[in-house]
């Protein structure tokens, strides 16, 4: 797994508060993850700070799995 | 219109000398006190820096890490000392949820949470990154929501706030809903979490607390010649209260009565009280009105006793002022030389502490009492140091704010 995949899953497993065991790509934020909202903005909001990128709502709006996350982090991270 | 009966059934309370209702009434009966060296940040730069805060204190005893951090520290106590007291009267099961509300009381709210986000943003260089939980988890309000989303009432709902009068408002509202018949059952009291460098750094401002450093375990000491100031204290006390016929359909257990309220305001100084004590008087007679009982039936007076060295005065010559000659027969405490001051927190765990000596037959002491003030009548019973055992058929809370609020609460000894 990648230098990001493994940052994106930390931080998903530390706001979250899931196993790792959950983590998967394919789990969706909200249906799998038990996120609401509010969860996904912050989780969205961490990965610009932790990756110092900036993700415009429309893009961010197509993030809702861990690998949709990964993907574009892997793409865009400076 | 008869106006119904309201009893409470349910006790809970987490507070500097206990975090439990049996914990904190063996505190209060033992004298302890709950100050100490603030531990919730360096205070070494600080005029005061002591506190009474909650004692190992950890969320991760109470919370899952995802939802402990949802929430400010102040709404984490309001959520542990109100599921006390919901478990206390058994109201998870048999009881219609549409008429269970939840009124809390907290003076500030989210402190610690608005410190941090403004620390955070001014670390920046301009960008907003504000959390989205950060204005969910500030507003005072986020106490009795996340109260009533845990536990499914759906009555009336919100935060009462006036400062150190905010949960005592907030017991006196649920009192009005119930009887008003608005609400069969509301979980109600306040709680503070203010122990934070604004907190702090703010009262000291204001002058308004003791800076006995070097001897922070007796620097509560309300009636005391050489009181200082208040100390800060955090926690909450939550109450269960019902309509009377309600309980006994549910045949749940009675601790005692609340049998009336009353409010006036100073309209004197925002921080300063009325060293007339006009406005204390008028809350007093206001209470004793509503509950329909006259001076001489009061047992105990649970005070507002902040040990600030003017509020303390004023409060007792009010009290010799209604009560006359009866004054001298009053047990009359501040349980705040115990716990600190929990500003809106302060009347739910003092409601909690009128209730339990009415129960057991206990005034709680005022502590840390050395010197007399010769400016307060040495013929009144301040129940300095020690516990004294009384029968307590009626209990007075008082509870005064920054702004003039005045609030008493009044229970009484359950008879059928």
């Amino acid at each position: 797994m990648s230098e990001i995949a493994e940052k994106v899953k930390a931080i998903i497993i530390d706001k979250l508060g899931v196993e790792a065991s959950e983590v998967t790509p394919e789990a969706s934020f909200t249906n799998d993850l038990g996120a609401d909202s509010l969860d996904t903005v912050e989780l969205i909001m961490e990965f610009e700070k932790e990756f110092n990128v900036s993700i415009p709502d429309d893009q961010a709006e197509n993030i809702g799995t861990v690998g949709q996350a990964i993907s574009y982090l892997e793409e865009h991270a400076k | 219109m008869a106006f119904r009966r309201v009893v409470v059934t349910g006790l809970g309370a987490i507070t500097p000398v206990g975090s439990t209702v049996p914990t904190y009434w063996d505190g209060l009966r033992q004298g302890l006190s709950g100050a100490a060296p603030i531990t919730r940040f360096d205070a070494s730069k600080f005029k005061t820096r002591f506190a009474c805060e909650v004692k190992d204190y950890s969320p991760d005893n109470y919370f899952d890490r995802k939802e402990g951090r949802k929430m400010d520290l102040f709404t984490q106590f309001a959520v542990i000392a109100s599921d006390e007291a919901i478990k206390d009267a058994g109201l998870l099961e048999g009881v219609n949820k549409d008429r269970v509300g939840v009124i809390w009381g907290s003076g500030i709210g989210g402190l610690k949470t608005f410190q941090e986000e403004s620390f955070n943003f001014a670390k920046g260089d301009g960008t907003p990154r504000y959390n989205p939980f950060f204005i969910p988890k500030m507003i005072a309000d986020s106490s009795s929501g996340n109260i009533s989303i845990k536990n499914g009432f759906r009555g009336p709902n919100f935060v009462t706030t006036s400062a150190c009068a905010s949960s005592s408002d907030a017991i006196v509202a649920a009192y009005n809903y119930i009887r008003l018949g608005m609400a069969d059952v509301v979980v109600t009291g306040g709680s503070e979490a203010a122990v934070t460098e604004a907190g702090v750094g703010g009262f000291n401002a204001l002058k308004a607390m003791s800076e006995r450093n070097d001897d922070a375990l007796t620097a509560s000491r309300p009636y005391d010649k050489d009181r200082d100031g208040f100390v800060l204290g955090e926690g909450a006390g939550a109450l269960v209260i019902e309509a009377y016929e309600h309980a006994q359909a549910r045949g749940a257990k009675i601790y005692a009565e609340i049998i009336g309220g009353g409010l006036s305001s100073d309209a004197y100084h925002i921080t300063a009280p009325d060293p007339t004590g006009e406005g204390v008087v008028l809350v007093m007679q206001n209470a004793l009105q509503d509950a329909g009982i006259k001076p001489e039936e009061v047992d105990y007076i649970n005070t507002h006793g902040t040990s600030t060295p003017l509020g303390d005065g004023a409060e007792i010559k009010a009290i010799q002022k209604v009560f006359g000659e009866h004054a001298y027969n009053l047990n009359i405490s501040s349980t705040k030389s115990m716990t600190g001051h929990l500003l809106g927190g302060a009347g739910g765990i003092e409601a909690v502490a009128s209730i339990l000596a009415i129960q057991h037959g206990i005034i709680p002491p005022t502590i840390n009492h050395v010197t007399d003030d010769p400016e307060l009548d040495a013929r009144l019973n301040f129940t300095f140091n020690e516990a004294q055992v009384r029968e307590v058929n009626v209990a007075m809370s008082n509870t005064f704010g920054f702004g003039g609020h005045n609030t008493s609460v009044v229970f009484r000894k359950f008879k059928a």
